[in-house]
């Protein structure tokens, strides 16, 4: 009776575990809005004062602005056509059977595998070969660094559309068919709905890798040509002030809006 | 004429055959069951009508149109789906609306309708919820609804009624049936479950093996089942094999010399006869058959007591009797008289 009371040594050791596992993941976040919020210029302990004054320097911070704005554009252009891309993939993998399926499933994971500074490397090179053979200017061209995003975006939107096409049960788009629907109407309203949620996931995720992605895009922008982790990197070399941590809050702040309003249309939990 | 004509329809994959020539007429407003074992090729027969399996051979149509080559979006079959295959991202108005959204139905008419579809269903009320928060039967009812709203030429029901606990599917049945006949609409239903098919059609369709083994009505499969298969299939038989020796004449392998109408030509044959059809005790004095049996099994199922005898070495039956009142069950061991008419057993001639 009292031994059922009281919990037992394994779950006390359990949620201990868990809570450092958090703590090691929260930590870093919590730092650097802290940091965010100090008032000197040279991060210390313990903070002189507060001031709000680091985020009005990085928001009138030409570079990152400017590098927000690049970020958010390569973005959205990535997500949008690694969506048109990934969905016709994963659902020609899930119900067709396709020559070597499951190896060109595992070829599609390998932009998010292979380490960012090999996949720059090779994309520069790519790039280089491919101006001089066309003569077309693709090096530093925004077309060539959303080409080059768009790699890292197919891969999630294949891997959570596939997710959310495992039990999705196909009689109901022969029920649309019978209620008199063509094919391109089921698709539209029968089939896509079923799949939101993993396109959903898909797009943030992919979205969220693109904009946060340093080390391909620095092989591949052209000069004056910044995307906001190469313009925080830049800023860096030079400044330590809590500038950075400022922009690096905005960023989490809109983040996690975005995974939150997400959050309330499709259950994220539920996909990944 | 026929609402719906099926003729000479063929589906094989490869050197597999599973729907070969199967030809049905059904007539305007009637309602057609095909019954038989899982994997005779009802459900692909029905898949066919909806358009779903482009056949292999043969012809499709409803009423003077020709749908053999149609996609089944333009065919006008309201099908009701074993799944239901509700869509569960819409209301139950959205559910049954789409049918009429698809038509190009004006909006103003849309929502009557619906309306209408839902009260027949007895949903009425129903129309905001959404797919998951209904029980199992009241999804059936919603895709009935749903196939109901457009207004099909031909109603399809893929073993609508599986899904559902006994007692419901009781009750599912008589309505179904009640609608069918009000709204007048032809329909065809499949099923495995012989009851439910019994109770429900107008005339029945035994498949087996891709093939059409017997068309008719309850009794004309129940008294003249055209074949063995049949036979076992709809009702129980007991079934005696032995020859034909002549005119009317049957020796079953037990030695047994059984007079039987039906018996013409000579050569290997089975004997079918149904079990209620074989008179117990005095009940048999005066019939062309008269054995003494040997019981081997009693079981009481309450109305029916069945008994499974043996006349001899080769040959067993099973006898089912009314539990008339003051009716003791024989014990096993026991030997019985029993005995049946001329014409009561029907001879399959075996087919080499």
């Amino acid at each position: 009776m009292t031994a059922a009371s009281r919990p037992s040594l394994g779950r006390i050791a359990l949620n201990g575990a868990a809570g450092i596992g958090l703590l090691y993941i929260l930590l870093p976040l919590i730092f650097v809005i802290w940091l965010a919020f100090f008032r000197q210029e040279i991060p210390s302990f313990p903070p002189e004062g507060y001031s709000l004054k680091w985020f009005g320097a990085a928001a009138n911070n030409k570079a990152f602005v400017s590098g927000f704005v690049l970020s958010l554009q390569v973005g959205v252009a990535a997500t949008l056509i690694g969506l048109l891309l990934g969905v016709p993939a994963a659902l020609a993998l899930v119900r067709h059977r396709i020559v070597l399926g499951p190896a060109v499933n595992t070829l599609l994971l390998l932009p998010l595998v292979m380490p960012g500074i090999v996949l720059g490397t090779a994309l520069y090179v790519f790039q280089i070969e491919t101006e001089i053979a066309t003569g077309l200017p693709v090096l530093g061209s925004l077309g060539g660094l959303v080409a080059a995003h768009t790699l890292v975006v197919v891969p999630w939107v294949v891997r959570l559309v596939t997710a959310s096409l495992v039990g999705f049960d196909r009689t109901i788009e022969e029920a649309a068919q019978n209620l008199g629907a063509g094919p391109f109407t089921t698709f539209w309203r029968v089939t896509l709905p079923s799949i939101r949620p993993g396109l959903v996931a898909g797009g943030l995720f992919g979205f969220v890798t693109s904009f946060g992605n340093l080390e391909m895009s620095l092989f591949l922008v052209g000069p004056g040509r910044t995307t906001l982790p190469i313009a925080i990197l830049q800023y860096l070399e030079w400044k330590i002030d809590p500038t950075v941590a400022a922009a690096s809050v905005i960023q989490i702040g809109l983040i996690a809006v975005a995974m939150i309003v997400t959050d309330r249309y499709v259950k994220l939990s539920r996909v990944v | 004429m026929a609402r719906l004509a099926i003729e000479h329809l063929r589906k094989s994959y490869g050197d597999v055959t599973v729907v070969d020539d199967v030809t049905i007429d059904i007539a305007e407003g009637e309602f057609l069951v095909l019954l038989g074992p899982s994997g005779c090729g009802k459900t692909t027969t029905l898949r066919m009508v909806a358009g779903f399996v482009p056949p292999s051979a043969g012809k499709i149509a409803i009423g003077p149109r020709d749908v053999t080559g149609l996609p089944p979006w333009k065919r006008n079959c309201g099908l009701v789906f074993q799944s239901y295959a509700l869509f569960p991202h819409m209301t139950v108005a959205e559910n049954v609306a789409f049918g009429l959204e698809m038509r190009k139905t004006p909006k103003a008419d849309r929502g009557p309708r619906v309306a209408e579809a839902l009260r027949l269903v007895q949903l009425t009320g129903f129309d905001t919820r959404y797919p998951r928060q209904l029980s199992g039967g009241q999804q059936q009812r919603v895709a009935l609804a749903r196939a109901l709203a457009m207004e099909p030429d031909v109603l399809l029901l893929d073993e609508p009624l599986s899904n559902l606990d006994a007692k419901l599917r009781q009750e599912v049945r008589v309505e179904i049936r009640e609608l069918q006949r009000k709204l007048g609409l032809t329909t065809i239903m499949v099923t495995h479950d012989q009851e439910e098919a019994l109770t429900m059609a107008d005339r029945l369709v035994v498949m087996e093996g891709g093939k059409v083994r017997q068309i008719g009505t309850q009794r004309e499969l129940y008294e003249k089942p055209a074949d063995r298969f049949v036979a076992g299939f709809i009702g129980r038989s007991a079934f005696v094999d032995g020859r034909i020796e002549g005119d009317g004449r049957f020796r079953s392998k037990g030695g047994l010399e059984i007079a039987c109408a039906a018996a013409t030509g000579a050569g290997p044959a089975t004997l079918a006869l149904r079990p209620e059809r074989i008179a117990v005790g005095s009940d048999a004095e005066g019939l062309a058959n008269r054995f003494s049996a040997r019981v081997e099994h009693a079981a009481y199922l309450g109305a029916l007591l069945d008994i499974h005898v043996s006349l001899s070495e080769h040959d067993r039956m099973l006898l089912q009797i009314p539990n008339r009142q003051g009716f003791v069950e024989p014990r096993p061991g026991e030997t019985i008289a029993i005995g049946w008419a001329g014409d009561a057993g029907l001879i399959y001639p075996l087919q080499s």
